[in-house]
């Protein structure tokens, strides 16, 4: 691709998972530096748009985990500045990121999703709704996951085995969003899907407990869980859950790359949790570790995703 | 597609590989969150920093002009471990102040006293040893405590600081159980984060305790000079020279820059503490040590300790009438009479860790009490600092703390009120809080 071709590496900004997001955004700048791309690297502050705007950039890689960034904010900018950008679009991003709507169009995708009650803060203060979450209860089965409706890794999520931890779980989760899932917890394998448009399909990554203490708090802190590359599922398995993340991606209208969450239940049911149109770009990240696997460098990756988006750029 | 087969690691390649000693060290929720307060959007009153931009430039650039002038060579030196005797003897003199009478020979001139905290603790902490701290208690202490694998009890403080009462059963307690008490560390002086102050007749009682069990007492000064209504009770150290380390500093009567701290100790340790020093980094900056005596041996630095005092006890007034003025009832706080920090109460149903980042969607920050505590006690609380942010910033960020409690209390409400028992991600890594200060 050309080589006189001015990137702007979008990372940071004020979402809660700031840190990792400029992580990844250092190491796609210094990847694609590497290949001969002229880049900037731009915070998702108040500055951006003015940056933006001085029509020195012919593409921009959105580098941006959580609110403000995954959830299509600076993709409707650009979309006004006709700036072209990697990644889904404004609406897709942000339909991916609302999990609850997520989930009804993966649903009619005949795709499998856990099962989900919504929660908003408005019905609990205002409508008296607390009376009613033993039925939610009830009727999802303990353990449950109480997460927020909208944001991004493992922020505010806590896992419900009894019913007197429910009201500090809601109280953690309403931090995070003001709606709030209950959601069915499925035990089974834990998988990442990466889905990258115009590669071959890449390997499954699965999430392995360390033996013995593996519990739901250890899977959210960092370095608590190893990884297998490909995933220890035989290839008609694996097959099937790379074609649910696929048609998951697709469903959603999602572009470039997602990575897709899910989890193989016991029954041989790919049960997608989420679509994350953002994903961690680290050097440890999921998607970079499933091309690895895959013989692709994280520079081919980077520089794939840019030449992808610079040739949407109006001719 | 031809793949290899890899088990790889989450983030990080050498985690099985680290020392007990660090494995607590973890990022966490509370620091993906810190990450985004430092943003200048954010009303921070989570940080202690001083207020280092009231100090007076042009003269602390004459002293930097000075020192490379007059004493460049030895400046740029490496310098004796013990550290620079020209500014041991000035720290005797402002220890004077605190009713200290010590000499030079018995300081150790350290990178800021939080390098000492970690000297004393190496010198000390065996993995499963004992320090009995206040509670809550300074967040740098616990995570340099939490280095040497040592259990911190905590004791509770009211307004008239550690309650000798609480210290007394505890060490009795420690004692029938068979426990190995290394020190007992306190910061008797506008307590980080409390703000309290260890009353004139508890200072005694607390030394005696401490000497009946056998307990060397470790006493963190950073506060002292900056009382805004008359100076504090003289220092445990003056009391008590002989079972007392106690630790200085200039970082906030001066500046945090320089990196200079130190330790007064008894005349046993000295050559102990040095070695130890030497061991950790040879020596202290020689040229940040020559700047620091020249300040003050040479110039009016009185005057500037004065100004700081009184930009702080407007900060001070500031924050409490704002409390006073917009916090719901429920709430509590200390009424600091120097220092740097508020120590707020939520109700107790509250859990100040769960509503950071509400309080930082609403664009201000705090620190929550559990990161103050090394046993999961501090859910309800918080600490606010009022060093930092101007005035203005001061009123906005309390205004924007006041209605998140609002609305935390509305939800509680609607939930039942809570129990506290919640699978918590975070709990017990007191070393995870992101260099709070």
């Amino acid at each position: 691709m050309t080589f006189d071709c001015s990137v702007a590496v979008i990372a940071g900004g004020l979402s809660f998972e700031r840190e990792v997001s400029l992580r990844s955004g250092q190491r796609v700048a210094d990847a694609l530096r590497e290949r001969g791309y002229r880049v900037s690297e731009l915070d998702a502050d108040h500055r951006l748009v003015e940056t933006l705007g001085t029509g020195e950039f012919d593409v921009a890689f959105l580098a941006l985990h959580g609110r403000f960034g995954e959830d299509g904010t600076v993709a409707s900018i650009l979309e006004l500045l006709g700036i072209p950008y990697t990644g889904s679009s404004f609406e897709a991003s942000r339909l991916a990121f609302d999990k609850l709507a997520a989930k009804s169009v993966l649903r009619r995708a005949s795709l499998s999703v856990p099962s989900a009650i919504p929660l908003t803060e408005g019905a609990l203060r205002e409508l008296g709704v607390g009376a009613l979450l033993d039925r939610a209860m009830d009727e999802l089965g303990l353990p449950i996951v109480v997460k927020p409706n909208r944001g991004g890794s493992a922020l505010g999520i806590r896992l419900v085995e009894r019913p007197d931890q429910l009201p500090a779980a809601l109280m953690a989760a309403f931090g995070y969003d003001d709606t709030v899932l209950l959601e069915q917890h499925v035990q089974g394998t834990e998988l990442a899907l990466a889905v990258v448009d115009g590669l071959p399909t890449l390997p499954a990554v699965e999430i392995r407990p360390k033996e013995g203490w593996y519990d739901f708090s250890a899977r959210y802190t960092h370095g608590a869980a190893d990884f297998r590359v490909p995933a220890n599922l035989d290839q008609a398995t694996a097959d099937q859950c790379l074609k649910a993340a696929h048609a998951a991606h697709l469903a959603l209208g999602c572009r470039d790359i997602s990575r897709v969450d899910a989890i193989l239940d016991p029954t041989g049911t790919c049960q997608i949790l989420e679509v994350n149109t953002g994903p961690g770009l680290t050097s440890t990240s999921l998607v970079p570790m499933a091309a690895d696997a895959a013989g692709l460098t994280f520079t081919d990756l980077a520089a794939h995703l840019t030449d992808r988006a610079t040739a949407r750029r109006p001719r | 597609m031809a793949v290899s087969f890899k088990v790889m690691r989450a983030d990080d390649p050498f985690r099985d590989r680290y020392a007990r000693g660090t494995r607590s060290m973890t990022a966490s929720e509370i620091r993906a969150l810190f990450a985004v307060a430092s943003r200048p959007e954010i009303v921070s009153l989570a940080g202690g920093m001083p207020f280092t931009a009231a100090l007076p430039f042009d003269v602390v650039g004459n002293v930097l002009e000075e020192v490379v002038a007059n004493e460049g060579p030895a400046a740029l030196q490496y310098a004796g471990g013990q550290g620079d005797p020209r500014l041991r003897e000035v720290l005797t003199e402002l220890m004077r102040h605190e009713g200290i009478r010590g000499s030079g020979g018995d300081v150790v001139v350290t990178e800021g006293s939080q390098q000492a905290l970690d000297l004393i603790s190496r010198m000390f902490c065996d993995p499963g040893d004992v320090i009995v701290a206040e509670g809550p208690s300074y967040v740098g202490a616990l995570s340099a405590f939490s280095q040497y694998q040592v259990e911190v009890c905590h004791v509770p403080l009211d307004d008239d600081g550690l309650d000798p009462d609480a210290l007394a059963a505890t060490l009795e307690r420690l004692e029938r159980d068979g426990r190995r008490v290394k020190f007992l560390y306190t910061v008797p002086n506008f307590h980080n984060p409390a703000g309290v102050t260890l009353a004139a007749d508890r200072r005694e009682r607390v030394l005696e305790l401490a000497r009946k069990h056998h307990v060397l007492v470790l006493e963190d000064n950073p506060y002292g000079m900056l009382g805004f209504e008359s100076d504090p009770p003289d220092a445990l150290r003056a009391l008590d020279p002989d079972n007392v380390v106690y630790l200085g500093s200039l970082s906030k009567v001066f500046c945090p820059g320089l990196r200079i701290g130190w330790a007064l100790v008894p005349p046993a340790l000295r050559e102990r503490m040095v070695l130890v020093k030497e061991a950790a980094d040879l020596c202290s900056s020689s040229f940040t040590q020559a700047v620091a005596y020249r300040w003050f041996a040479d110039y009016p630095w009185r005057e500037t300790l004065k100004d700081l005092r009184e930009l702080y006890r407007g900060r001070r007034d500031v924050m409490l009438d704002a409390l006073a003025e917009d916090v719901p009832a429920g709430v509590t706080w200390t009424k600091p009479t120097g220092g740097f920090y508020v120590w707020v109460r939520l109700p107790d149903h509250l859990d100040a860790r769960a509503m950071l980042a509400k309080a930082i969607t609403a664009r201000v920050a705090y620190v929550p009490g559990g990161a103050f505590y090394a046993d999961g006690q501090g859910a309800s609380c918080l600490r606010l600092s009022y060093c930092f942010p101007p005035p203005d910033r001061i009123r906005e960020g309390v205004r924007r703390l006041a209605s998140v409690v609002d609305e935390e209390l509305a939800l509680a409400r609607a939930l039942g009120g809570l129990p506290a028992e919640a699978p918590d991600p975070d709990h017990g890594r007191p070393a995870g809080w992101g260099g709070v200060q």
